[in-house]
């Protein structure tokens, strides 16, 4: 006898914005919208260079599968990413190669540091570790740990999810932003 | 008749006398030093002679003893005789004012990256080298990272906690 079908009815569905709904029809704002279809389908790009993103490879399998949360193709190409996950040593010598990488990467993009080296350095406080990543690239949400373990890192993801939700989509052309990125002599 | 520490005792005086000095062995592993100018008359000899037949250089590495004045940059060679396994350690001072080594890319290709770093990390700087410049640090660095005079940690924090750090707080 074949096991009897067993439907998934426990699978959780994000619930719409707030606005005013009709017979056919939802009128909610641009922002909403936009931020909850951009929050459920982040596609992170790796940037993975130690420990930290080995990590970050047990996050993407199956225990603790990320590809749950919306981030099902991590593309390695930074040209078509949402999220910079920097996940691991960075050298001094790797510096001007992450800006360039991040420097490809389109609006709206946000940046998460992974683990101590990438934050502040971690515990090489020496001649050739980058002192975080934060002295070259804006970075948005900082998951410590060495190495976070991966409940953590999706929890950084959940933040960033946040983030990405609740963010204006006049932000990427205010002054505010503007300024930032000229502190990182970024056009 | 395998090859012993005093036979190649033996023939390094024989061929430089008196200019090898420092001979001892510690565990085991003849380790002597040599002149600064000689060093690749030496490693040539190694190389070359038929019995002592030295022809792969192991390991290359500077040291910094800033107490040993004159002298305060070294050069370990280590070299490997394949056929008899035997290994030996060569070792050059020079002055850290003035510190140039010839280079052994002459003798052994392996030299190049290995005197590179030298370069990079000691200040060394091997005469004769075909691209001697900065392999492991940013080109831009202008100290030598291994260089005893140099700090541990990274000068541009300004978040450190001495205390937490074994260099006294402000406390007590």
């Amino acid at each position: 006898m074949s096991r009897p079908v067993q439907y998934n009815t426990n699978v959780k569905i994000v619930e719409i914005p707030e606005g005013y709904s009709g017979e056919g029809f939802l009128a909610t704002s641009f922002d909403k919208a936009i931020g909850l279809a951009r929050k459920n389908s982040i596609w992170p790009m790796p940037f993975a260079t130690s420990c930290c993103g080995i990590e970050f490879m047990a996050t993407l399998a199956a225990t603790y599968d990320l590809a749950r949360f919306g981030s099902e193709r991590m593309a390695f190409t930074p040209r078509q990413c949402d999220l910079l996950i920097v996940a691991g040593t960075i050298a001094k010598k790797m510096a001007p190669v992450l800006r360039q990488v991040y420097l490809q990467m389109a609006e709206p993009r946000w940046v998460m540091a992974v683990g101590a080296c990438a934050s502040s350095g971690g515990i090489f406080d020496s001649y050739s570790v980058l002192q975080g990543i934060d002295q070259v690239i804006p970075v948005d949400v900082y998951v410590p740990g060495c190495p976070p373990r991966p409940e953590m890192i999706i929890d950084g993801v959940l933040r960033i999810q946040d983030l990405v939700a609740n963010e204006s989509l006049r932000r990427r052309n205010s002054d505010q932003y503007k300024a930032l990125l000229a502190s990182y002599n970024i056009q | 008749m395998a090859l012993t520490n005093e036979r190649i005792k033996e023939r390094l005086i024989e061929k430089f006398g008196g200019e090898i000095t420092g001979m001892e062995e510690p565990y085991g592993m003849l380790t002597f030093t040599v002149p600064a100018a000689m060093n690749l008359k030496v490693m040539q000899f190694l190389f070359d002679d038929a019995e002592l037949n030295f022809r792969f250089l192991t390991d290359l590495t500077g040291a910094n003893f800033p107490d040993r004045k004159g002298e305060e940059l070294s050069v370990v060679y280590h070299l490997h005789n394949l056929q008899a396994n035997v290994r030996i350690r060569m070792k050059v001072f020079v002055p850290v004012e003035k510190p140039d080594v010839f280079s052994a890319t002459a003798v052994f290709a392996g030299a190049n990256w290995m005197e590179r770093e030298t370069f990079d990390f000691y200040g060394l700087n091997f005469v004769g080298h075909p691209n001697l410049k900065r392999i492991l640090n940013v080109d831009e660095m202008d100290y030598f990272p291994m260089r005893k005079e140099f700090p541990l940690e990274d000068q541009s924090r300004t978040d450190k906690d001495d205390e937490m750090f074994g260099r006294g707080g402000s406390q007590f």
